[in-house]
């Protein structure tokens, strides 16, 4: 006991004026937090991770959650967060994990760039009114068309165009796999994506075959540990995804505890039931330019060359060259993963220590592709901290195609970003495979939360490109004279190329 | 706002500047004083085989070395000569414009498939975004651009565009916003061909000059107008699209529309849009664009710019302005107006 117990992190009350003994809270708890002793309910606020769930559930409003009520005595350097981690690491002597996105206080990029209106020399256009196109294609396109006219007056098309995804919006939901999120999750955002015409990552987990239906809108992911991958797999999607890193953990593996391999998810992702799920940190046929390449034509090989291949890329501070070589290698798209990406679990230190912003990554990214010539090779999808769709807009700006969501569409199914989904007991059916937890998530009302979620981002982006004078997402793209950016220093400037307010 | 017109003479008979002069006087409630420009094709025949080089000196005993030991680099001076200029009360001479009739040694540009036409693009290029007291602003074969910071009758008087004699002009009032009236700032834009007049803004002009300048281009002119120029440079001349096709991945026809086109066609469009994505130009425009043999006119896809066709025996005008073109035939036939997007184009006969 040299070190003894740590202040807790959460109190939970209940107001006794107000609770009228529902017993909700202790229904609802997964963490159990409540117990009911006799007539009254007892709480344990060391097991709280301030989800919500009671909270939402709680029909008088009775409960309250108060964060870190014990202060340390403050430190600007030895942080409360230091500290517990010297704590728990002397206790255990183990690496940490963590869920969630990047939790260090970094400034947010997306947060100092403001976006331009017209005015009088130039009308806005009122989407209402006007077409107003953000139809967007995913992949290689050529980089000049041949043409031929013919006698009758018509043009000939002599140029062949490689496969390319077609998304009505932007926004596409990123790979979140069966095991790290439910079935019920997966197959609530499968529907939302095929409602409003866009697409979905399957994640390293497999297809489910309850999915099959929403495959034509299923990217299938082939990560290191080439979990669920058959030929059946690839040809049921839309377009695979060969994930190299993830802005959560960049350099590092994964893996799923051998506890939420349950029957359904070791037929899916094909391991023995009850077995960890670890997915190395490198491919172990990919150790340089080349082998990507082989893997991404032997993957449009197996499936006759009818499907974009992308490839996922953690954004490091050297992610602008990789992406040059990817799209040398035979890829459609590259998608650029930021440190704020999620993850069900992954160690605190590479989440809040190792990789760089989304923003800097794809301004970097677009730059280096458009010096060599060879931006039409691929598409940029950025991912990892899209919040709203001033970030979408924001990106789009500096040279991505299109988004995935993670966290966001999550938020939208209920989850609270409590950061603990690697224990595997998340109260909202998400992050769990536990069947009584699962069932909590209704699909139809949650795919139509996510749905609604994409439409109304779509409306807003559609406003703010009328407000630019812009009715096509393809004149927003890269168009880095409508972004300003504000308190941001001259290298960052720099980098993103554009502007300070006022210039 | 800005006023545009432009005419070509289907079989190259000549027209003197007086009118066009008038004409684009008539807009000057289009207009504010600070820029206006003709060009004029046809009006070097006696040097037709070499390109015909207009800069602006700021220090003509300064600049003008350099210039040319940098042109005689890359091929010879055939003969240069002061362009002529009748000094206006109205309008500050601020440059020496001067002419060079040059002709490029395509020896020296061993790689390109178009060396002399890449040797001009590049002096062009090196010389406007070097700023060294030197501006070429016009670099095509038998034509030539006039212009100034100024009403467009003092401009004109003070280049004696009268004088001149072409068989296809363009000429532009101009009321500057983003950028300041500087002489380098008045339309006319050219690039060795091409031509460019536009009334308007160009909202995807980050988009458009980021697409260009991955093809060599530089944009200098602090203007979304030049980026017009070198898109079609770039489409029609290094990637050999018609006229016609190129302006159709400027303004393109919208999804809807294409969804319900027959497959092949809607086949081309989408390849078009896919592929030219970036060289799309959004915003409010009225652009004319004119070669040795031809001038397009079009709007962008909603059409917030007026553009006014007219047709007139061989002769083809387009304005924002119906006035305008009166002014040059007072009895032309067959005046409409184009629908957003779509080019009107007139080519002489040979």
């Amino acid at each position: 006991m040299s070190i003894g117990s740590t202040p807790m992190k959460f109190r939970v009350t209940i107001d006794p004026e107000r609770c009228m003994n529902c017993g909700r809270c202790v229904e609802n708890c997964s963490y159990g937090v409540f117990r009911r002793e006799g007539d009254s309910i007892r709480i344990n606020s060391r097991n709280c991770a301030a989800c919500h769930r009671c909270i939402a559930f709680c029909p008088r409003d009775a409960i309250e959650i108060e964060e870190k009520p014990n202060d340390y005595r403050s430190h600007p350097v030895w942080t409360r967060e230091v500290r517990e981690a010297i704590f728990n690491q002397a206790r255990t002597g183990r690496i940490i994990l963590s869920g969630m996105g990047n939790a260090k206080p970094y400034p947010i990029i997306f947060d100092q760039l403001v976006l331009d209106a017209c005015q009088v020399t130039n009308p806005s256009i009122d989407p209402l009114r006007e077409p107003m196109e953000l139809r967007t294609y995913l992949g290689k396109k050529p980089a000049s068309l041949s043409l031929r006219p013919l006698p009758d007056g018509e043009v000939e098309l002599r140029t062949k165009l490689t496969p390319n995804l077609q998304i009505e919006t932007p926004i596409m939901i990123g790979h979140m796999s069966y095991g790290a999120i439910s079935l019920n999750a997966q197959t609530a955002l499968a529907k939302a994506v095929s409602r409003v015409g866009t697409f979905m990552g399957t994640g390293e987990g497999g297809l489910h075959e309850s999915l099959y239906p929403y495959q034509d809108h299923m990217i299938v992911q082939v990560a290191s540990g080439r979990f669920g991958v058959d030929i059946n797999y690839l040809e049921r999607g839309a377009a695979i995804e060969i994930k190299i890193g993830q802005g959560a953990k960049p350099g590092i593996g994964g893996h799923l505890p051998g506890d939420k391999v349950c029957t359904d998810i070791s037929c899916t992702r094909m391991i023995p039931e009850g077995s960890d799920a670890i997915s190395p940190a490198p491919h172990h046929d990919i150790y340089s330019i080349e082998d990507l390449k082989q893997l991404v034509r032997s993957l449009k090989e197996a499936t006759e060359w009818k499907k974009p291949v992308f490839v996922k890329i953690a954004a490091v501070h050297n992610s602008a060259a990789i992406a040059a070589g990817i799209a040398r290698s035979g890829a459609d798209a590259v998608v650029v993963d930021g440190f704020r990406g999620g993850s069900g679990a992954t160690p605190r230190v590479f989440r809040d220590h190792v990789g760089i912003p989304v923003e800097a990554a794809v301004a970097s990214v677009d730059a280096k592709l458009r010096d060599q010539g060879i931006r039409n090779e691929v598409s940029i999808i950025a991912s990892g901290g899209i919040r709203e769709s001033a970030d979408v807009a924001k990106i789009i700006c500096l040279g991505a195609d299109a988004v995935y969501i993670g966290t966001s569409a999550l938020v939208a199914m209920g989850c609270r970003v409590c950061g603990t989904c690697y224990k595997g007991t998340c109260a909202w059916g998400i992050a769990t495979q536990k069947p009584e937890l699962v069932r909590r998530l209704d699909v139809e009302t949650n795919a139509v939360q996510v749905e609604n979620l994409i439409h109304g981002w779509t409306l807003e982006l559609a406003e703010l490109m009328g407000a630019a004078g812009i009715n096509s997402i393809e004149s927003l793209r890269g168009n880095r004279d409508r972004l300003r950016g504000y308190m941001l220093d001259e290298g960052l400037l720099q980098v993103l190329d554009v502007k300070t307010v006022g210039a | 706002m800005c006023g545009i017109i432009g005419v070509i003479d289907r079989r190259r008979q000549l027209m003197d500047g007086t009118k066009i002069k008038e004409a684009l006087a008539s807009m000057n409630e289009r207009g504010s004083g600070e820029g206006a420009g003709y060009v004029a094709y046809g009006i070097y025949p006696e040097y037709k085989e070499y390109y015909a080089l207009h800069v602006f000196f700021d220090h003509i005993r300064e600049h003008k070395v350099p210039l040319e030991d940098l042109l005689e680099k890359w091929g010879t001076i055939v003969h240069d000569e002061q362009i002529k200029t009748c000094e206006q009360p109205n309008l500050r001479k601020v440059h020496t414009p001067w002419r060079y009739f040059f002709r490029p040694d395509p020896t020296l540009m061993p790689k390109s498939t178009t060396p002399e036409e890449d040797i001009i693009t590049h002096l062009v290029m090196k010389v406007n975004s070097e700023r060294n007291g030197a501006l070429i602003f016009s670099s095509g074969k038998n034509l030539g651009v006039f212009k100034a910071a100024g009403w467009p009758e003092d401009v004109a008087n003070f280049y004696r565009i009268q004088d001149y004699k072409g068989y296809l002009w363009l000429a532009h009032n101009r009321y500057p916003t983003n950028t300041a009236g500087w002489w380098g700032g008045a339309h006319p834009f050219n690039l060795l061909d091409w031509s460019v007049v536009h009334n308007g803004e160009i909202t995807s002009y980050g988009t458009n000059r980021r697409y260009i300048e991955s093809f060599g281009y530089k944009c200098t002119m602090y203007t979304d107008t030049e980026v017009v120029a070198y898109l079609v440079d770039l489409l029609v001349r290094k990637h050999g699209l018609s006229e016609k096709m190129a302006v159709r991945a400027f303004a393109p026809p919208f999804w809807e529309d294409i969804d319900r086109m027959p497959a092949k066609e809607q086949e081309l469009n989408r390849a078009i849009r896919l592929t030219y994505g970036s060289a799309m130009m959004n915003g409010p425009f009225a652009i004319c664009v004119a070669n040795e043999n031809t001038l397009v006119g079009f709007t962008d896809r909603i059409k917030l710019r007026p553009l006014v066709v007219g047709e007139s025996g061989d002769r083809l005008f387009i304005s924002s302005e119906e006035a305008a073109i009166r002014r040059i035939d007072k009895d032309v036939g067959n005046i409409f107006m184009p629908k957003a997007g779509e080019p009107v184009i007139g080519r002489v006969y040979v």
